[in-house]
């Protein structure tokens, strides 16, 4: 307990810690035969955001949880800065939490609940009421410091959580699904504003979700895990144009599965030959997974042939975009062009569809190629 | 939650729960015990308390009037109280407070206190109309009133009165059809939850059947028992083990209008 | 007729085809009726016997409360209700505890909340009688006890006084805690104990600064409702206790058998209406607790 009083009385000055590294090494969880996590290695450098992406059941909140000390890990260490806490209980660890929903203390008002942490750790009240005070106003909430939980809408609530888990100027923040309870009007502001928030305390973050936008939108850096393991941690974009597992091509943005055949280093899809993400690889059949906004469309004229000529069978309109799908007699297609082109394909017209010669990704595994 | 925590709440649990456990076990196993007890010390167990019930005509004449009011409390709670709230919710919706401050008014009223006021107007009942036990029916679904509307008005809750109704009445149904063909098969769990909690009630009910003369179940194991503890308490035994299948029963049957998911309680 | 079809307070719906319309009140009637007859009325005539006198309304009946024998009568069932009511709680809080921190559809809830059903509601003469197989004289615990040289009445029987009724009453008062408690803990939120152990805090700190103040309300809430339920309880006192008025319940119960003609049947309306108010006041106090208490945990 002194070193954590002592660590406070140099965070009780203005002064921000300085960020630091988080590393989970070979991290393992079972509950009972199922393996929540199998060996989870990740770094995440000192200030950056690492989003954890994955579909519900892929251990990404447990591997939260472990870091934040909730749960005992069955193998493998956390290290929070240099210090292997592994063993260390919850209150230890100096970990900020931000959960997904109800986390707020319902008898205290906001200012209150951003200053727990800060009374936990034998602050001054002045100092602890000066800091909330800070806390509240950096998420925009001062004027909102006197009321209740049950007062406040659910996107101010997650505010109040934020500024929470941060007064405590920890070492690590952790975010649980945190926008997942929200609207999605607020959702999109308050994810900017987390970020807007994590850049300017510095704070190394480890945000989870299920919601890919979410995590393109604000990581540094993106893992997507599938089953207790990571199938890809790369910058969002490299995660999106140049995806490692056909999982990943499929969880992260929408994918058109074409089958088409591997020749010389390329995949020959429909008459198209397509660059490759990944050299090497046999020729022989395989399904290339293109992205809709990687295919374009032009009216057929009456002498319109080829593998490539289709029918629009459906129009999705999503706003400055819209997604059309075109029935290519053996295949279908989705493509994402802007509303102002797509206005000219309504249904039933007959298209050219075009690839774009991005590299894509390749998988052999042709069972589950769309009809 | 982590493991030192959960292994401590376990360990705590399991103390709490059985010691606890013992001490409840104990006065009933004293009465199993007692019970059983054969004449003279060191003679065998014997069931002759339980099968002497049958020799006390009175106390078989008990019981059976204590099962007929039953019976007859959670038929008059289904006929007066739940046509009543339905009637209430469909056509006099401000009446609604005021049904519901009327049920659960007697629970602030105790059946001591109710007895006073109930000697006199059960004097001229006795008198002028029957002198039966069946009488204090009457006096049972006021006591029985908080439990049955606190439970059927949950079940309420949860069906959509008003759109149901409409719809059966746009088709044809006259009022009755609606509340015994759509209303009430829609809230079946509810109806069984207060009838058994009514039964409940009424079988353990002893001050104003005691207070006004009567002899129901728990007057006659009253009145036995200074005669005779051993039958006494093998009746009470009996009774006690009946309720208590029927609360258990009770707990599987689905609580009306409860949504509300439980929450997971293992890190409290 | 059709004034009252028409009022604001009967919502509009399609009439009833080839129907006499029937007025909204004809429904209630009824149950009002009922009600009428077997709850206002006999408290009216608690309430009217409590002031009446020989010749017209007077205060002798309430001032007869003010005896000696019937001033004791109340001071011991204050002091039982207290006494069994705290016990209760305590107890019953700690158990409600042990079932609400396990699995919420699990046997031992289930169990365990049926039995406290039981316990809580079917008391009275069962428990007394539970009570006199155990501790009674040839109970079996008294029994035992004698076989290994203990004699627990060697200063009188116990059982059948005060301190007596104080122990069966904590009987049906811990499950009757267990039962009004269990939802004021079933709305503790786990989020709640984890944002503690995030920012720090310890058990101690937990207990001292979120669910202590938390479940306050609804502990003391629960407290007053077995403090009432034990001042009103009777037949488990009627049960143990042939002869005397040592709690206010036997004391009416005396007063409404007795054969003294008019003045008994009032002092019973008296002591009655003096019951009433206590309890009328505590569950008052136990309905504001409990919607402090809903505010928060919701």
């Amino acid at each position: 307990m002194t070193a954590l009083v002592t660590q406070t009385d140099a965070a009780s000055r203005s002064e921000p810690r300085a960020s630091v590294e988080v590393r989970l090494e070979d991290l393992r969880r079972q509950y009972g035969s199922v393996s929540a996590l199998d060996g989870l290695n990740l770094t995440i450098g000192a200030g950056e955001l690492v989003a954890l992406l994955g579909p519900s059941g892929c251990g990404k909140t447990t591997a939260l949880r472990l870091v934040a000390g909730l749960e005992d890990a069955d193998g493998g260490r956390v290290v929070i800065g240099g210090r292997d806490v592994t063993l260390l209980p919850a209150n230890r660890r100096d970990a900020g939490m931000v959960f997904q929903a109800y986390s707020l203390f319902p008898h205290m008002t906001a200012h209150q609940n951003v200053a727990f942490g800060l009374r936990m750790r034998k602050v001054a009240p002045r100092e602890r009421l000066r800091r909330a005070g800070e806390m509240l106003e950096l998420v925009g909430l001062a004027a909102q410091s006197d009321r209740y939980a049950h007062q406040l809408s659910g996107g101010q609530q997650q505010r109040v959580a934020l500024a929470r888990a941060l007064a405590i100027r920890p070492s690590v923040l952790l975010l649980d699904e945190p926008l997942s309870a929200l609207d999605a009007k607020v959702r999109s502001q308050l994810r900017d504003e987390i970020r807007r928030v994590q850049l300017e305390v510095g704070t190394t973050t480890l945000f989870v979700t299920h919601d890919q936008e979410e995590a393109l939108a604000i990581a540094d850096r993106v893992g997507v895990m599938r089953a207790g393991r990571l199938e890809q941690l790369a910058a969002p974009t490299t995660v999106y144009t140049q995806p490692a597992t056909a999982f990943v091509a499929e969880f992260v943005g929408l994918t058109n599965r074409l089958a088409g055949v591997v020749r010389g280093g390329a995949v020959e899809v429909r008459g198209v030959r397509l660059p490759l993400i990944a050299a090497g690889g046999a020729d022989g059949p395989a399904v290339a997974l293109v992205r809709p906004e990687a295919v374009s469309l032009s009216a057929a004229t009456d002498a319109s042939t080829g593998p490539l000529l289709g029918t629009v069978i459906a129009l999705a309109f999503l706003g400055a975009s819209s997604r059309v799908t075109v029935d290519l007699g053996d295949a279908v297609v989705l493509v994402q062009i802007p509303t102002a082109d797509a206005v000219a394909y309504p249904a039933g017209t007959r298209v050219q569809v075009a690839l774009r010669l991005d590299p894509v990704l390749i998988t052999r595994d042709a069972a589950a190629v769309t009809p | 939650m982590n493991r030192r925590r959960h292994r401590r709440l376990e360990l705590f649990r399991t103390i709490v729960l059985v010691v606890l456990g013992i001490l409840f076990l104990v006065p009933i196993g004293a009465m199993v015990e007692f019970s059983t007890r054969g004449v003279g010390i060191n003679s065998p167990r014997t069931l002759s308390s339980f099968t002497s019930i049958f020799s006390y005509p009175d106390l078989t004449g008990a019981i059976v009037a204590s099962l007929e009011l039953a019976a007859i409390t959670s038929a008059a709670m289904l006929v007066l109280l739940l046509p009543t709230m339905v009637w209430v919710r469909l056509r006099v919706p401000r009446m609604v407070r005021v049904i519901e401050v009327l049920c659960l008014a007697p629970l602030t009223i105790p059946a001591i206190v109710l007895v006073v006021g109930l000697a006199p107007l059960y004097q001229w009942i006795n008198i002028n109309l029957s002198d039966s036990i069946l009488t204090l029916g009457f006096a049972y679904l006021i006591l029985v009133l908080p439990y049955a509307y606190r439970s059927l008005d949950a079940g309420l809750s949860g069906v959509d009165v008003r759109t149901l109704s409409e719809a059966a009445r746009s088709l044809g149904a006259g009022w009755a059809t609606v509340v015994t063909r759509i209303i009430v098969p829609n809230m079946s769990s509810a109806v069984l939850n207060a009838c058994l909690l009514s039964v409940a009630v009424v079988l353990g009910e002893f001050t104003i059947a005691n207070l006004l003369n009567f002899e129901n179940l728990q007057v006659a194991i009253a009145t036995i028992g200074r005669a005779n503890a051993g039958v006494s308490i093998a009746v009470a035994v009996a009774s006690l083990l009946f309720v208590f299948v029927l609360l258990l029963a009770l707990s599987f049957v689905p609580r009306p209008g409860s949504r509300r998911r439980r929450v997971r309680i293992g890190v409290l | 007729m059709t004034t009252l079809v028409s009022s604001a307070a009967e919502p509009a719906g399609p009439p009833f085809r080839g129907r006499l319309r029937v007025p909204s009140w004809v429904g209630v009637v009824p149950f009002f009726v009922y009600v009428a007859a077997f709850l206002i009325l006999p408290t009216a005539i608690v309430v009217g016997g409590a002031f009446a006198g020989a010749h017209g309304p007077s205060l002798t009946n309430i001032s007869a409360l003010t005896q000696p024998y019937i001033l004791d009568s109340f001071l011991h069932s204050v002091v039982l209700s207290a006494a069994s009511a705290v016990i209760g709680a305590v107890v019953g809080a700690v158990l409600a505890y042990a079932v609400a921190s396990g699995a919420p559809n699990g046997v031992i809830r289930r169990v365990v909340t049926s039995a406290c059903g039981v316990l809580s509601q079917f008391g009275g003469v069962t428990l007394a009688f539970a009570f006199i197989a155990t501790l009674g004289g040839a109970g079996f615990i008294t029994l035992w006890l004698q076989e290994h040289g203990v004699n627990i009445y060697a200063n009188g029987v116990w059982l059948y006084q005060l301190s007596g009724l104080i122990l069966v009453y904590t009987y049906f008062q811990i499950p009757l805690m267990v039962i009004v408690f269990l939802p004021a803990l079933d709305g503790i939120r786990p989020q709640w104990r984890e944002a503690t152990s995030n920012l720090g805090g310890t058990s101690w700190h937990y207990w001292r600064h979120i669910a202590g103040p938390l479940l306050l309300p609804a502990f003391l809430g629960c407290l007053l409702l077995l403090f009432a339920n034990s001042f009103s309880a009777y037949a488990t006192a009627a049960a143990l206790i042939n002869q005397g008025g040592i709690i206010v319940p036997l004391q009416i119960s005396n007063a409404l058998s007795s054969e003294v003609g008019l003045a008994q049947a009032n002092l019973a309306s008296s002591l009655a209406l003096a019951m009433v108010v206590i309890v009328v006041v505590v569950t008052a106090l136990y309905s504001w607790l409990q919607s402090r208490t809903a505010r928060w945990v919701r």
